[in-house]
């Protein structure tokens, strides 16, 4: 069947979604299923002394780390978090225990009448105390994870250098606020336990619940429900409430359902590592960007989670998308008293991005030079090395993608006619961001854990299912799929089917993370599906393939040096803002973006991708505003917590442009998180421009904006 | 205690807690369409109509609903439909999870104002929270759907 893979077909999954028969975790009925509600620390960090339950009624009980038949430890990257609190408490909203039962009130009701008695350890509230911390909350410094990677002669750049600029950037918790919440059912059922979950990673969640129980993997069975939004959020808190109802179940020998409500959801899941950055720049008289000095310090939360990983991708995207041939970036993930943070849309790329795109206006302001040229004549080129010395591959199109954004938002002329308008008092301005994503897992992750497996299977009929361990979460992974296969197959769209994944029927492809399910799995499938063409006349079959680290590409995972990813997907954003002189209350009157993803697979979910994306993006910029104090989230109401609606965006003008992929199916490269790297710094460059102030902070808070109005800068 | 409620047209009398919210009630009768995504009337997402004015039904008392008409996507197969369609041509649907309680606001605000612009459809639908589509899909869509230029 001929047709264009980038022309836009039916998703398949949207019409069950508009007649509301989509099945939802919470739409799923089990014949004498119990609910759970979690018992959780109200402190930030305590020793449970005691814990005093009242009389249980019939047909209720508690279950907790007693009951965890293996390993009371969550297996995400190490095995520090454990599935109910062991004596100890790191955390407020930390698990502790199950009240499991039929009936919700009742539950409610048992759940109020516990009392916890703590004897309390001071809590570290701050990375400024993590970082200094007498009683370390993990191993001798506190750190989770504390890396340096350097390349180059920092000491000939400091050496040759005629300027030095400095600056520290902050940015903040961000939610990912799904809309559907956590939710999972565990069932056991003849020796083996089966969880359904609105999930991302159904062979994170199976690995966790088999060392959980002590259970060899054929007795563990994870099943994808329609997922409502996942965002990151959803990739290691489900191992986490995975193994708590798997534990239930197994004690109640009855199915179990954990669905959070959307407080609780706020309060207690993974959120964006809060960041601080600093970042020093050793310039020449020509004003190139000679070298380059970084510490990035991440807030971790009580547990590892994924820290370390993010706090990579954020190391290795520290020097943007500028070739900095000198460099040395120390980053550290610390460990504080409060809630985790783990895996966010970006994973610590918008940190990062937006640090270095307001540091390099920055300097261009020091000096008194056109930020634009600045950038510019620092701009990666073809044959330019990454932060880890990896090699920049294919052709970086940024200069003509900032070109076509200059047009599209009339740059230009509107940073003029602003500039009159600020005369009398009218307080316009206009940003641009420039940006890359790296797509797939960081360094060696894809050949060394990963090791994706793909299947697909033809009946008798032509029909080919493809049997894949990445969900559909929203994000149109399925209709991509599907489309990678038939175009491949050369059959109709109709003949290729695409489920949500069930353990026992798919083979591991690895998690739907990291922008890497059309770029990496994708090609897996384009793989299989060429296999598979060979054999088409026979009646029914089956082909497997796998993961291949691709030829010329190199990483040392202890050195953190060489190709830190296989293939880079670039972004331009501008974004105009008009600020409020007597509020500083900002409205965004227009955003416009390029971006190069390579050949996109189906040209509408792209475009949805960037829309949805940017509006996160600029979320996370603005009104989006996570704090805690005394370790406790200040916002963790849906009412105080608040995310862009239709009001808060205006109509988002995008532009593809093409620099394929060799190793990504028909060219294809990442995606997702690419999208909401650049909104940030757009929008807080668009103030700067607005109001002539220096942002070095997100989100960017009206009464901030006052504050530094004020003080006349 | 008993209320009735018309339910897509339907009679029904059901037993309810006085506390309890038509949320609830409505899912406990099978209208699964309906999701929760906040539980304070923040969101949109639980949206019914109730004499055909948008509601969140999260927040609304089952109690305060007796003798009235509730409308879910179940009772609107046709005009869901028609709307769905645009729905589906301009991307308007990611996870899905906002999709009935939007589709329903549209058709309220269909019946109750006429010929809005642009701008107008955007306040009216400002309630309903979508985090995956960033509004442009679903405004396009809506737009499309009632003739809006620009
Ligand atoms: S769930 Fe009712 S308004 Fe959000
Ligand atoms: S489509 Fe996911 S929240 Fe709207």
């Amino acid at each position: 069947m001929e047709f264009n893979i980038s022309q836009s077909v039916r998703r398949e999954d949207v019409p069950d979604k508009i007649a509301g028969i989509a099945k939802y975790i919470g739409d799923y009925k089990f014949k004498d299923m119990l609910y759970a509600r979690t018992l959780r620390s109200t402190e930030a960090r305590a020793i449970i002394k005691n814990i005093v339950f009242p009389k249980l009624p019939d047909g209720y009980c508690i279950v907790d780390k007693g009951d965890v038949p293996g390993r009371n430890r969550v297996k995400i990257i190490d095995y520090d978090m454990p599935f109910f609190a062991d004596g100890v408490v790191n955390y407020i909203g930390e698990p502790i225990a199950l009240v499991v039962g039929k009936d919700k009130r009742v539950i409610e009701s048992i759940l109020s009448q516990i009392r916890v008695e703590y004897q309390r350890i001071e809590p570290i509230l701050s990375v400024e105390d993590g970082l200094n911390a007498e009683k370390p909350i993990f191993g001798d410094n506190n750190c989770f994870s504390d890396y340096t990677i350097s390349k180059g002669d920092m000491v000939s750049a400091k050496r040759r250098a005629k300027f030095v600029y400095e600056g520290e950037y902050e940015t903040g918790y961000q939610e990912q606020f799904y809309l559907e919440p956590q939710g999972m059912i565990g069932v056991y059922e003849e020796g083996k336990v089966s969880i359904y979950g609105s999930i991302q990673c159904p062979y994170y969640v199976k690995n966790a619940v088999e060392e959980c129980l002590g259970f060899e993997p054929y007795r563990v069975r994870i099943v994808q429900t329609t997922t409502g939004g996942g965002f990151g959020g959803k990739e290691d808190y489900p191992s986490l409430i995975g193994g708590q109802v798997a534990c239930a179940a197994l004690k109640t020998k009855k199915p179990v359902c954990l669905i959070f409500e959307r407080n609780e959801d706020i309060e207690v899941t993974t959120k964006r590592h809060p960041s601080k950055i600093r970042l020093k720049s050793y310039i020449d008289e020509n004003y190139r960007v000679l070298g380059m000095e970084g510490d990035i310090v991440l807030d971790a939360g009580a547990y590892s989670g994924l820290s370390s990983v993010v706090l990579q991708r954020a190391m290795f995207a520290s020097a943007g998308v500028y070739n900095i041939e000198n460099l040395v970036v120390r980053g550290r993930a610390v460990a504080t008293n409060k809630v985790v943070s783990g895996a966010f849309r970006g994973f610590g790329a918008p940190q990062a991005f937006f640090a270095i795109e307001m540091h390099m206006e920055h300097i261009a302001r020091e000096l008194g030079i056109d930020p634009f040229e600045f950038k510019l004549s620092n701009i990666l080129r073809q044959g330019d090395r990454s932060t880890t010395g990896g090699l920049y591959r294919d052709r970086i199109l940024l200069p003509e993608m900032v070109n076509r954004v200059i047009k599209m938002s009339s740059l230009e002329e509107k940073k003029k006619a602003f500039k009159e308008k600020r005369k009398i008092g009218k307080l316009n301005g206009i940003g641009l961001s420039m940006f890359f994503h790296g797509g797939g897992f960081t360094g060696s992750g894809e050949r060394d854990h990963i090791k994706g497996r793909v299947r697909l299977v033809k009946d008798d009929k032509g029909y080919v299912e493809i049997l894949v361990s990445n969900v559909e979460m929203g994000q149109g992974a399925g209709t991509t799929l599907r489309k990678i296969a038939a175009k491949t197959l050369e059959v109709p769209l109709s003949k290729i089917i695409f489920n949500n994944p069930d353990t026992d029927r798919v083979p591991d492809s690895g998690p739907t993370v990291a922008s890497r399910t059309t770029v990496i799995v994708g090609k897996l499938v384009q793989e299989a599906s060429e296999k598979l063409k060979e054999r088409w006349s026979e009646d029914r079959v089956e082909v497997e393939v796998q993961y291949k680290y691709p030829e010329g590409f190199y990483w040392d995972n202890d050195r953190f040096e060489g190709d830190a990813y296989t293939s880079y997907s670039w972004g331009v954003n501008a974004v105009e803002v008009e600020v409020d002189p007597t509020t500083c209350e900002v409205k965004i009157n227009g955003v416009w973006a390029v971006f190069d993803i390579g050949s996109a697979i189906d040209e509408r979910i792209v475009k949805g991708q960037i829309d949805g994306g940017i509006v996160q993006g600029l979320g996370y910029a603005s009104i989006e505003v996570m704090e805690d104090r005394s370790g406790k989230i200040m916002q963790r109401k849906s009412t105080d917590y608040t995310i862009p609606t239709s009001m808060d965006v205006p109509e988002i003008k995008s532009e593809l442009m093409c620099e394929p992929y060799g190793g990504g199916p028909f060219g294809a490269k990442a995606l997702g998180e690419l999208t909401l790297v650049g909104a940030a710094p757009a929008y807080a460059l668009a103030i700067e421009d607005a109001l002539g102030v220096k942002i070095n902070k997100i989100p960017v808070r009206p009464e901030h904006l006052m504050e530094v109005v004020q003080n006349g800068k | 205690m008993k209320i009735n409620l018309k339910i897509n047209n339907i009679n029904r009398d059901i037993d309810v807690e006085p506390g309890e919210v038509l949320y609830d009630v409505l899912r406990r009768c099978g209208f699964t369409s309906i999701k929760k995504a906040c539980g304070t009337s923040s969101c949109g997402v639980c949206t019914v109509l109730l004499d055909g004015m948008p509601v969140p039904s999260c927040s609304y008392l089952a109690v305060k609903a007796d003798g009235h008409n509730i409308t879910t996507i179940e009772g609107i197969k046709e005009e869901a439909d028609r709307i769905g369609k645009f729905m589906v041509e301009e991307g308007a649907v990611q996870c899905g999870f906002c999709s009935p309680g939007f589709l329903l606001t549209v058709i309220a605000m269909e019946r109750e104002i006429e010929n809005p612009d642009s701008q107008g459809i955007k306040n009216y639908l400002a309630g309903n929270l979508c985090r995956c589509s960033g509004y442009e899909g679903q405004l396009r869509a809506v737009k499309k759907y009632m003739g809006v230029s620009e």
